[in-house]
């Protein structure tokens, strides 16, 4: 009973965290899905280590604990959560370059002005895309301009 | 001891309060609201590392992902200009 609830959650906080990594449209909430499933993986791996029924692994003098819990799982656990600290302040770093370079956070914004910047830097004529067609088109004239500009 | 009817019970309650957290913060329209669903969410994986015998990973995570965490986007919010917009779909257009 107590296990299944808890790796419930584990798995369900992992499936959460992805999920919101792959459907936000802003970036700020692909970070917090990130952290979100980082969480998930956390817990997941204690419960691994976790044996029903025994104390901590800790030895004080002369008391040895008949059965402990596994120390490996919580040590590897340990190291994830500082690494884990990094990996958002590098992505937070990330986001602020990329705010300051491209001026939103919406993902379609940021990916439509980096290809633009690409296609300057090669020399590619600009309006390529599926979205805005060169020259006067039947169809699509009117409904969406070449991109958007600073 | 393992087994009792106190542990399933807690482990209930911190499991619902995480999932709760998790999901108000990716569906919140806030980002400020965000990111402190982000911190309950912390909070409740810190008291379920302690009901799992893993106290010094409680503290780590206590430390770290309570405090330095939530220190580090509260940082980045400000940076980020993120605290004052109501959608996420508004906040693109300054």
């Amino acid at each position: 009973m107590l296990a299944a609830i808890l790796y419930v959650g584990a798995v369900s906080l992992l499936v959460i965290g992805l999920a919101g990594m792959l459907l936000s449209s802003h970036l700020f909430r692909m970070l917090l899905g990130l952290v979100i499933a980082e969480a998930g993986a956390n817990l997941l791996l204690v419960l691994a280590g976790y044996r029903w029924e025994s104390a901590a692994p800790i030895w004080e003098s002369g008391a040895y604990p008949q059965l402990m819990v596994d120390p490996v799982p919580q040590a590897m656990v340990l190291t994830a959560i500082v690494i884990g600290v990094g990996i958002q302040a590098l992505a937070i770093a990330l986001l602020v370059r990329i705010r300051q370079q491209t001026g939103s956070l919406q993902r379609d914004i940021v990916r439509e002005q980096l290809e633009q910047d690409l296609d300057l830097e090669l020399g590619v004529k600009l309006p390529s895309s599926m979205h805005a067609p060169s020259g006067e088109g039947p169809l699509l004239s009117g409904t969406r301009g070449a991109g958007n500009e600073q | 001891m393992d087994g009792s009817l106190f542990m399933i019970l807690a482990a209930l309650l911190l499991v619902v309060v995480m999932l709760t957290a998790a999901l108000a913060a990716l569906l919140s329209e806030s980002h400020l609201v965000a990111v402190v669903s982000l911190s309950i969410l912390s909070l409740g994986l810190t008291l379920l590392f302690v009901l799992l015998r893993a106290p010094d990973v409680a503290m780590t995570e206590g430390v770290v992902g309570v405090g330095l965490s939530s220190l580090i986007f509260a940082l980045a919010l400000k940076r980020l200009r993120l605290y004052r917009s109501s959608t996420p779909a508004e906040s693109c257009d300054e």
